[in-house]
């Protein structure tokens, strides 16, 4: 069996389903729906075309030479998921879930987490295509810095809940959407954001996310004759970066790295790298690496990037980790806002908070790899909602504008 | 269901012999104080609760609605601990002869060690655990610890399981099966739900002869409706929200009200 056959419920030691009993039969007939659909030639071409004519697959790839200077010469190529509808990969997986909903569950109404908001965007966004409720949570402390996504969701049609229990981010906006899914599961569908959660999630949401690495491998090859050395992604709950790894998982020339936040650096304490700093446990229904105390307390992560602001994981990097397929690094606050700004300068393009975490990881990466290396790194996100946070970073708002 | 010797089993049997049923009472460890949460688990059982559920609390509680998230939020900030838990589940039934349940979401555990959990647990002589998170078909390893040191241990069910899985909540949990009124998290609720009774029936039909009910249960009446289709009531927010309002005294006259409901 290859790497990229193992299809959970179980990655090595971790996933598997650690839920309450009543949310059992819903997991259960979503995993039916799944594999359903992955039989039926109908959902595909129909999630084909939705990716043809609306989210503007496939996205396309860019070298970056003048970014790759800073990278010790390495041949540097972005995978645009910034380019997609609604601003980043997220899409991918809201399109696939929102269809199974309207083509086989005959749920109205979908739920969803988000942190930095692109999440929920993209659920809003799939929830107006489709014409079905939504609700989304979002911890408070969340919505005051993506504020900008908070308003588009609301434009979007979506109601967007501040969450205000535990460190009011991520882990708690997931905590709110399972009480809620709880309580309303019988026409409620939880669209869960990455790749963790219980079975099918991990699994399905990188189904979803593949095609990501598909066809950036077949681009690669297309541009360069050869396949990369190196790929590079961030990893808050990790979508994104299995999106893109996953093709490769059997390419052993091929070195995967995945970039966690480092916050303030791993030495305050105050940063999200769960793989390196966390060790097993369970969280949010499946078996992965956790930020937690001695008790198995989780631990409040910290990031600048609220996407990534996150003390679990999905299984499946977990996995990735222990066997050694992957390599898990973090990169501080600073270094993702430096990398954040170098693309904005060097080649016009204003990258996600998140992505600025891979971007760094790559200038690293090129500098190790030497010239010889080329770097596929997966943009995953645009930054437009970051105007804000990365304004003020550098001081380049005027007084007022910083209010806003 | 398992059938070795269950305190918590007699206890609910019991309580079906001589009132209508069993109530059962839960408070979190910790919550206001470790000090206070023991006295007013007491005070549980000197007004006529007959089993106790000890919750531990725990950062991200995805069963519990506001009131028991926001005093397990306060119990963690006061600096609670595991260790804390045995302590007060050896104080407690020193100190009255209800067994005691500890409720628990499953991360703590595997990291103290289910082997462990369970030692200490049965030696502070705790009576087994509730575990709202985790299904039989994810437990193999706790089965065998609640085996080998002869812990109850309570599994939910749920309106929506199918037969199949009452069948196995029924067969592998001991003291009773844990029926979950509705599809929703803990709460003080005005009427309690009637998938409840339906839910009951049902796992009588699988083979369940120790059944209770819980969430949303909060007044003397409901507890009474409840035991006429089911062998005990279980409630939690509303001794909570009274320990929080009116501290021991509170909870003991709320408590007492709440057993008004098992008189036949």
């Amino acid at each position: 069996m290859t790497l990229r056959d193992v299809a959970g419920p179980d990655f090595g030691d971790y996933g598997g389903r650690y839920m309450p009993e009543s949310l059992i039969a819903a997991l259960d007939q979503l995993t039916d729906a799944w594999q359903l659909a992955k039989q039926d030639p109908g959902f595909a071409a129909e999630l084909a075309e939705l990716h043809r004519t609306y989210s503007g697959r496939p996205s396309i790839i860019t070298e970056v030479p003048r970014f790759a200077e800073h990278a010790g010469g390495a041949r540097i190529i972005l995978k645009r998921e910034d380019l997609n509808h609604t601003g980043s990969h997220k899409i991918n997986n809201v399109l696939g879930q929102a269809l199974l909903v309207k083509r086989t569950l005959g749920k109205t109404r979908l739920i969803a987490e988000t942190g930095a908001g692109q999440h929920g965007v993209a659920t809003a966004t799939a929830a107006a295509l489709f014409g079905m409720d939504c609700t989304i949570y979002m911890g408070e402390v969340d919505t005051e810095r993506q504020a900008l996504n908070v308003a588009r969701m609301r434009l979007l049609g979506a109601e967007v809940i501040p969450v205000t229990t535990g460190s009011r981010t991520l882990k708690d906006a997931i905590n709110e959407a399972f009480r809620d899914w709880v309580a309303n599961v019988e026409t409620t569908h939880y669209l869960l954001g990455t790749v963790a959660g219980p079975h099918p999630f991990p699994t399905m949401v990188r189904d979803f996310h593949k095609i990501i690495g598909e066809e950036a491998r077949a681009q690669v090859l297309e541009l360069t004759g050869k396949l990369p050395d190196a790929v590079a992604a961030c990893v808050g709950g990790g979508s994104n970066a299995i999106g893109i790894f996953h093709a490769f998982l059997d390419d052993p020339s091929v070195k995967l790295f995945g970039f966690e936040p480092g916050g303030y650096g791993i030495e305050s304490g105050k940063h999200g790298a769960t793989l390196e700093e966390g060790r097993p446990g369970i969280l949010h229904g499946n078996k992965t690496y956790v930020l937690q105390d001695e008790d198995g307390q989780t631990l409040e992560s910290h990031s600048i990037s609220a996407g990534l602001d996150y003390p679990g994981v999905g299984p499946e990097h977990a996995w990735l980790k222990d066997i050694g397929r992957a390599e898990y690094r973090n990169i501080t606050d600073d270094e993702a806002m430096q990398a954040f700004r170098l693309l904005c300068r060097t080649e016009g393009i204003i990258p996600a908070i998140e992505s600025s975490h891979a971007l760094a990881g790559a200038i690293k990466l090129g500098k190790e790899l030497g010239p010889e290396a080329t770097i596929l790194v997966n943009l995953s996100g645009r930054g437009d909602k970051d105007v804000a946070t990365a304004g003020a970073y550098f001081g380049v708002l005027d007084e007022g504008a910083a209010q806003s | 269901m398992t059938t070795t010797t269950s305190a918590v089993r007699t206890a609910v049997a019991a309580a079906r012999e001589t009132r209508k049923g069993a109530l059962v009472g839960y408070l979190p460890i910790g919550f206001p104080d470790l000090a206070t949460s023991i006295d007013a688990a007491v005070a549980l059982v000197e007004s006529g609760v007959d089993v106790l559920e000890l919750g531990l609390p725990y950062s991200d509680p995805v069963m519990d609605g506001a009131v028991i998230q926001a005093a397990a939020q306060q119990a963690l900030s006061n600096g609670f601990k595991i260790p804390h838990l045995f302590e007060a589940v050896r104080e407690i039934t020193k100190q009255v002869d209800a067994p005691a349940l500890v409720m628990t979401y499953w991360n703590p555990v595997t990291q103290f060690g289910v082997e462990r959990f369970a030692d200490e647990l049965a030696a502070a002589g705790g009576a087994g655990l509730i575990t709202p998170d985790i299904t039989p078909d994810s437990a193999a390893d706790w089965i065998a610890a609640s085996d080998r040191v002869g812990l109850d241990r309570v599994f939910l069910a749920a309106p929506t399981s199918t037969d199949e899985r009452l069948r196995l909540a029924t067969e592998t949990s001991r003291g009773f099966v844990y029926a979950v009124s509705t599809m929703g998290v803990t709460s003080a609720r005005s009427s309690v739900d009637d998938a409840a009774r339906v839910l009951v029936g049902r796992l009588r039909e699988a083979g369940a002869d120790s059944v209770c009910v819980g969430i949303g249960i909060s007044t003397g009446e409901q507890v009474s409706e409840v035991l006429s289709y089911a062998d005990g009531a279980i409630v939690g927010s509303m001794l909570v929200k009274s320990l929080a309002d009116g501290g021991v005294t509170g909870v003991r006259a709320a408590a007492a009200s709440l057993a008004a409901g098992t008189a036949r």
